[in-house]
């Protein structure tokens, strides 16, 4: 129904410059290239006539008024309509500033080198944070070992049921899975040297020592440390956490504890029961494919699998545990600002704490080498 | 007022809206003239908002016509409306700004959206001026929503509204949580825009301050459907008991006062012309 806005230019009274006479419809709807067009005039424009428009919006009166002010000139054929919208939008010129919406972008070197600047800072910083968390966390232990009432054993065991329980059978199907994964493909190479009952070694021995737990971590820091960061630091936007501090809840006892009670907690029994898991599932595959029928199996792994390397696995889980809850409520307890801020710390809190949970690992490899649990 | 048919921008007919079992509406009717300020009153929970949502396609009636331009709005999906939604803005109870993007790309957003062949130039010098129109300082554009405070998240939201310059205004309680200084300046502020702009404008209230000042009509929503509306003083003429309750209690009757001096006023400095 609208024309399309359109231009032209007419010669105008000698040594006044143009005259620039708009025709059509002056709204976003119909505005089309017009200003990129206008951009190409190259004046002088003496005036600017608009009685021939249709139609007139806010967005047509701000391109009549940045020509005029572009060209210092008058703004003819206005009707009253027109002439409104053009006082609105001047009214609106007055201190505004459009180039400075949007940030100056620094040269590509400076940027990178700024960017690397910062992410070091940064690192930096959330390591002393995550000192000063655990710290936190230790003195809440300490107010939480002297007044125990202040436990809030509700929040305790429902944490206990929604990183535990309900972990159970997504860990399950992946530590079986698993199981049969090392079995089989250690019974490919171990069947080269003649050696296939030494499957049972491997799978016995790798699931309790490592792999159990550390698969187990990684699934309850995507699980469970991912949904610790998101929930606190929504409850951080909201400012719920905020009205808990006035009503005189601490945070660290009501949401933090819990938390972290409950990765260290379960940890250790979800890492165990994933180690058991494992050997089925490896017992499964022997059975099926190697002929080891499973009470030979069983009887096998009694005889190669040392108990420390079950001690090895349950002493791993709670510190794992401990680094997964922290993070998780760590990251949480950083999100100020706007929702995209839950998502980078969601993100940060489940990298960092794989990222930790594997340094560790090695670390405690070395370390129990060393003691002589080998 | 010329006495001829006023031309209808939105007519809803026998509204039905539910969640679940709770019913929301039913048999609900209302007609908003073109060029009006309409304000929507309603006890707490009567589904003021519900009727806004279902207005503009968030929420699905049950039953039920709307029309809004003489378009049906029941059962068309979003790229039917697109048409429709370009001619209308929202402003949501909290300002619903993208928390991700400043101020003036918040304002940019249903530019680029709508209107793909505005160059970035031009959307940051609408995005700037409509900041200033809705009586933002210049310096709040480079701002992240987080940075501004409640009145400015509103009025930033209102910029938001007003970016593709649409024909009808949804505004959800613009005033609430604003102080009385701010609350004032935005009624005038939207009194000023409906004017130049030529704005029909849907307004959900509490404040009665808002209701005397700035409402042409009211339309009252209770007992499941829009029990009146009309000029407050027509729907102070009704015997309704939420009603009378309404604009007769303490709070109506301060309003009324205020109202009642500032007109006073008014009719004061112009009497000169008049007479």
């Amino acid at each position: 129904m609208n024309q399309p806005a359109q231009f032209s230019i007419e010669p105008g009274q000698e040594g006044q410059g143009d005259r620039l006479c708009f025709t059509g419809s002056l709204s976003i709807s119909s505005l089309g290239d017009l200003s990129n067009e206008l951009e190409q005039l190259s004046g002088p424009i003496g005036t600017i006539d608009i009685g021939q428009i249709e139609h007139i919006d806010t967005i047509g009166a701000w391109i009549v008024h940045s020509q005029s002010v572009k060209w210092q000139c008058p703004v003819n054929g206005a009707d009253a309509d027109a002439q409104r919208l053009i006082d609105a939008v001047q009214v609106g010129d007055e201190g505004a500033d459009s180039a400075g919406l949007r940030a100056r972008q620094l040269p590509p070197l400076q940027r990178i080198l700024g960017e690397i600047g910062e992410s070091v800072s940064l690192a930096g910083h959330t390591l002393l944070g995550l000192i000063g968390f655990l710290g936190a966390t230790l003195l809440t232990m300490g107010t939480l070992i002297r007044h125990p009432s202040h436990m809030r054993w509700n929040a305790v065991i429902q944490r206990f049921e929604v990183v535990g329980v309900k972990a159970l059978g997504i860990i399950g199907l992946m530590s079986f899975l698993i199981g049969i994964v090392i079995a089989q493909q250690g019974a490919v190479q171990l069947r080269q040297f003649g050696m296939e009952v030494l499957t049972v070694n491997l799978v016995g021995r790798l699931t309790f020592r490592e792999l159990g737990v550390l698969m187990t971590a990684i699934m309850v820091a995507g699980r469970s440390g991912s949904a610790f960061a998101a929930q606190i630091g929504t409850m951080k936007l909201t400012e719920e956490i905020d009205a808990m501090r006035t009503i005189g809840v601490s945070p660290m006892e009501a949401l933090i504890m819990p938390r972290i009670m409950a990765s260290v907690v379960m940890m250790p029994l979800l890492g165990f029961y994933s180690s058991i898991i494992a050997i089925i599932g490896g017992g499964f595959l022997c059975a099926v494919s190697l002929d080891i029928p499973p009470v030979t199996f069983i009887q096998r792994l009694r005889e190669v699998v040392p108990l420390h390397d079950i001690w090895i696995g349950l002493i791993k889980a709670p510190v794992f545990g401990l680094i997964i809850g922290m993070t998780g409520c760590f990251q949480g307890l950083q999100v100020k600002a706007n929702a995209e801020e839950v998502g980078l710390r969601t993100t940060a809190a489940v990298v960092q704490a794989i990222f930790m949970v594997i340094v560790l690992d090695a670390v405690f490899a070395v370390l129990f080498t060393w003691v002589g649990w080998t | 007022m010329s006495a001829a048919e006023p031309e209808i921008a939105i007519r809803v007919r026998g509204l039905r809206t539910s969640f679940g079992e709770h019913v929301v509406h039913e048999n609900l009717d209302l007609d908003m003239h073109k060029g009006e300020i309409l304000g929507v009153v309603g006890g707490s929970g009567t589904g003021k908002s519900v009727l806004m949502r279902a207005i503009i396609g968030l929420q699905a009636a049950d039953t039920g016509e709307i029309s809004v331009f003489g378009e049906s709005m029941i059962d068309r999906d979003d790229t039917e409306t697109v048409e429709l939604r370009k001619r209308w803005g929202v402003l949501f109870q909290g300002g619903a700004l993208f928390s991700t993007l400043t101020v003036a790309e918040n304002i940019g957003v249903p530019i680029r959206e709508f209107y793909p062949q505005i160059g970035v130039e031009l959307r940051d010098e609408i995005a700037a001026y409509k900041i200033r129109m809705t009586g933002l300082p210049a310096t709040a554009g480079p701002k992240f929503p987080a940075e501004l405070s409640g009145g400015m998240k509103k009025r930033a939201g209102l910029a938001r509204a007003l970016a593709i310059d649409p024909d009808l205004l949804f505004l959800d309680e613009p005033t609430a949580g604003l102080d009385p200084i701010g609350a004032a300046a935005f009624d005038e502020q939207t009194r000023q825009l409906q004017q130049t702009l030529g704005l029909t404008i849907f307004l959900i209230t509490h404040d009665l301050d808002t209701l005397y000042t700035i409402c042409d009509r009211v339309a009252v929503i209770a007992d499941k459907r829009v029990i009146a509306v009309g000029t407050i003083d027509e729907l102070l003429a009704t015997e309704h008991p939420w009603i009378q309750e309404y604009f007769n209690g303490p709070r109506g009757r301060a309003a009324l006062s205020s109202k009642g001096a500032s007109a006073h006023k008014e009719r004061k400095s112009t009497g000169k012309d008049e007479g």
